[in-house]
């Protein structure tokens, strides 16, 4: 099993994501710049990691988007390679069209930074597919612009093809129909504003972020 | 040739900086204030005329300057 986590400016996160991917899975991690142009051979899962890259500069995850290594992360994806983007890596992910939607402004305007209980909508993804009959699971969220938001037409086509895999409990930050979490449609690009990887161990105050990576590492 | 783009959240997005501008307005005393939008002024100068540029403006503000998802834009040249 080998991940990769990219480091972009500003990214934050990215030493959380590798320390909770190898103490969740014994998956060997590297990190690789953004500035790269080609990808470490054999890798099961790309992370991309939360912070605020390119310091926010013009939109949330906009510049980052256009990173060179994220060309190399558009053709992995695209062979069919785990992508996961938390947080600032949802909203990269959206600025890079490779999943829909985009990431606005916290509807109450303020950062919020507090652990959230997570209704598991799809359970068959790779992503997933660890948490078994669990319908809640508890993560930490830590977001000023992880409102998300898509026409109604995307999130009625989300919904439908079973793309949502995580909503609030309780709503933190306006996202449209409670949406936290989004696959894209071929399953394996995933987008999520809570952190797994404030949620690896128990000291943290819940474990179940372990369970995504173990999940997708194990269907590697 | 002189570029300007505005870029403002579309309609139907909510505009959380422009509702918050909003009510500090009316609690600065002009009540009558309504429909506060809070967008983004970009302007950059690039070489050649206004009907030659505009295609190439256009485009880039299609790959980065706005995010058509959930903004829209206005160009000025010249």
């Amino acid at each position: 099993m080998k991940a990769a986590v990219v480091v972009f400016p500003g990214s934050n996160c990215d030493r959380d994501c590798r320390t909770a991917i190898e103490r969740s899975t014994g998956a060997r991690v590297e990190m690789v710049w953004h500035g790269e142009t080609a990808l470490p051979a054999g890798l099961d899962l790309i992370v991309l990691p939360g912070g605020f890259s390119y310091g926010d500069y013009l939109r949330c995850g906009a510049m980052a988007a256009l990173s060179p290594v994220m060309a190399e992360v558009g053709r992995a994806a695209d062979r069919g390679v785990a992508v996961a983007g938390v947080c600032n890596g949802f909203q990269i992910l959206c600025e890079a069209r490779l999943l829909p939607g985009a990431l606005l402004r916290n509807a109450g305007l303020r950062y919020v930074c507090k652990a959230v209980e997570l209704e598991v909508v799809n359970a068959q993804t790779r992503f997933t597919a660890g948490f078994g009959d669990r319908r809640t699971v508890r993560m930490t969220v830590g977001n000023g612009e992880g409102n998300y938001f898509a026409d109604a037409a995307t999130l009625d086509r989300l919904e439908g093809q079973g793309q949502v895999v995580f909503r609030y409990r309780d709503n933190p930050n306006g996202s449209a129909r409670d949406i936290a979490g989004i696959v894209s449609e071929r399953g394996n690009v995933l987008g999520l504003m809570p952190h797994p990887d404030r949620a690896f161990e128990a000291a943290l105050g819940s474990e179940d972020g372990a369970l995504l990576f173990q999940s997708v590492l194990a269907s590697a | 040739m002189k570029a300007t783009v505005q870029v403002f959240l579309k309609p139907g997005v909510l505009d959380v900086q422009g509702k918050a501008v909003e009510s500090a307005l009316h609690g600065l005393g002009w009540p009558e204030v309504s429909e506060v939008r809070v967008g983004r002024l970009i302007e950059f100068e690039l070489p050649g005329e206004a009907g030659a540029v505009e295609a190439e403006v256009e485009a880039m503000c299609e790959r980065l300057l706005a995010n058509t998802v959930i903004e829209s834009y206005r160009v000025r040249l010249g």
